[in-house]
């Protein structure tokens, strides 16, 4: 590997795909191929949620990956950081999904490195979208990959939400936002739960009952599994940053949810 | 039938070095120095938006004096080269010798082959794991890569601020003791240099990700000021403003 040093009218500029295209056209691999997946199964993320609250914005994913009809990992993490003020959850399959956030991440730090300042939180949403958009041929294929992202908009000092579509059209939402295969039950659940300036710990006991709820009516998605001690992934954007929420606080909020709806249980 | 020229390889070669030393020394001077918490980086550049000094990846930083837009351009090249190749194998497999190598090949290249030489020189700093395994190599316009121990000096007039810095150093110095020592080697006894005229930078061994810092121009003033002030504690203990991301 030699310096990557370009003519001035072949220069990548700060993106970080366009100079994979030039250097190692093998290693993006987010276009298709002539390979067909047909029939294939392959790893499938399932639910993941958005919602926007008092200090910015919650993320959260269960952990479930399903090959079909099968359960392929229990503790998959589909909420990851994009950077330090967003972050990037993924519903579809697994392995061009990570490799996209793999590549979107990078893409991030390294526009900021080369420009000396990081891309606006539009600018970013953008990004996303055109990489879901060169995945369209793979996901005409089968591998359907659908992200959601969030982050704190430090130019406007609010948390914001995008949702994606397969084609790369990236859509603001106003409040929250789910995607996957449980995506429509944990929209319900949060729709009816959600109000303006949620607290945190309401926030992320709503985010918690929401895929709780998607649990229940979908069968790929994971609910809490108390026998292996994995929980759901729920991570917190802010003005601060980018932040995991501890196991044993979801452990936790997921105690009091339980505790209410068993049956016979003390307020049952 | 015209016969070029003869000119011995030598003379070729002395007036390309000596070019470049004059496009070199026209520029301003920089320091970089280990210290208990990492490496300081501390170049002399009024300027608050064209950097000298600046991040490469987790934990290697790049700094260059001479010409802009040459050092510039091999400051992008090494952002590239530092991401693609994290990108495809991990992100511990990117490492500061390697880049130096890239970066003393090229200029080694361009000196004997090219029209003009480079008129640059830089740095490349890496965070060891501890203090003794920080890394600071130098390269220079023809090539030539020097691994330094506690120090580096680039630029014109290395000689008499290597000297000025070399009788400050103390190993294991801390921060303010290392870059008000670094300031006044860069100034010399006849000038003083204030926040406003210096770009600083540090690669601090926090447990963020990423490593590198740039000390803004009220923090410099503070701690250039000198220990009588009591809220400067405060502040060193402060986190960093940026890069705790977990990796990709």
């Amino acid at each position: 590997m030699g310096l990557p040093l370009f003519p001035s009218g072949d220069d990548p500029g700060p993106s970080f795909a366009a100079l994979l295209r030039r250097t190692d056209p093998t290693a993006a691999l987010l276009n298709g191929n002539d390979a067909s997946s047909g029939s294939l199964t392959v790893r499938h993320g399932t639910t993941v949620v958005a919602l926007r609250y008092g200090d910015g914005v919650i993320m959260a994913g269960d952990r479930r990956a399903t090959e079909g009809h099968l359960i392929a990992h229990r503790a998959m993490e589909k909420v990851f950081p994009a950077d330090r003020h967003s972050a990037v959850a993924i519903a579809g399959a697994a392995g061009p999904a990570v490799q996209m956030v793999r590549l979107f991440q990078t893409q991030l730090e390294h526009y900021e490195k080369v420009e000396g300042v990081a891309l606006s939180l539009e600018g970013k949403a953008n990004q996303l979208g055109q990489m879901v958009r060169e995945h369209l041929p793979m996901a005409m294929q089968g591998l359907v990959v659908v992200p959601l992202f969030a982050g704190y908009d430090l130019a406007r000092d609010m948390g914001r939400i995008f949702s994606y579509d397969v084609t790369g059209g990236h859509y603001e939402e106003a409040d929250h936002a789910a995607t996957g295969s449980g995506g429509r039950d944990a929209r319900t659940t949060i729709k009816l739960g959600w109000r303006p300036g949620l607290p945190r710990d309401e926030a992320i006991e709503l985010a918690v009952r929401a895929l709780y709820e998607a649990a229940d009516e979908d069968a790929a998605t994971g609910g809490p599994d108390i026998v292996r001690g994995i929980f759901p992934m729920v991570a917190t954007v802010t003005l601060e940053g980018y932040e995991t929420v501890p196991d044993t606080e979801v452990a936790e909020r997921f105690g009091t949810l339980l505790a209410r709806r068993t049956v016979g249980g003390p307020s049952a | 039938m015209t016969m070029p020229y003869y000119v011995a390889p030598e003379q070729v070669m002395k007036d390309r070095a000596e070019y470049a030393q004059k496009g070199i020394a026209r520029g301003r001077s920089m320091v970089a120095t280990i210290y208990d918490g990492g490496i300081l980086m501390v170049a002399e550049n009024p300027s608050r938006s064209l950097h000298k000094i600046s991040e490469i990846y987790d934990r290697i930083a790049f700094a260059g004096v001479g010409k802009y837009n040459e050092f510039d351009q091999l400051r992008v090249a090494g952002i590239r080269h530092a991401d693609t190749k994290g990108f495809a194998f991990s992100r511990e497999d990117v490492d500061a010798r390697s880049l130096a190598n890239l970066y003393a090949q090229f200029l080694g290249q361009v000196f004997t082959h090219e029209m003009k030489p480079l008129e640059v020189e830089v740095l490349v700093a890496e965070l060891g794991p501890g203090q003794s395994r920080d890394q600071l190599y130098h390269i220079a316009y023809e090539g030539t890569i020097t691994d330094e121990d506690h120090f580096a000096v680039l630029g014109g007039e290395t000689e008499t601020i290597t000297n000025r810095v070399a009788a400050a150093f103390v190993d294991g110095w801390d921060l303010d003791t290392a870059l008000r020592a670094a300031v006044s080697s860069l100034a010399g006894p006849d000038r003083t240099l204030g926040a406003e005229d210096l770009e600083v930078a540090v690669l601090a061994r926090t447990t963020g990700r990423r490593a590198f810092r740039r000390l803004g121009v009220d923090e410099l003033a503070e701690r250039l000021a000198g220990p009588r002030k009591s809220g400067r504690a405060a502040k060193a203990a402060a986190p960093p403003a940026d890069g705790d991301t977990p990796a990709p």
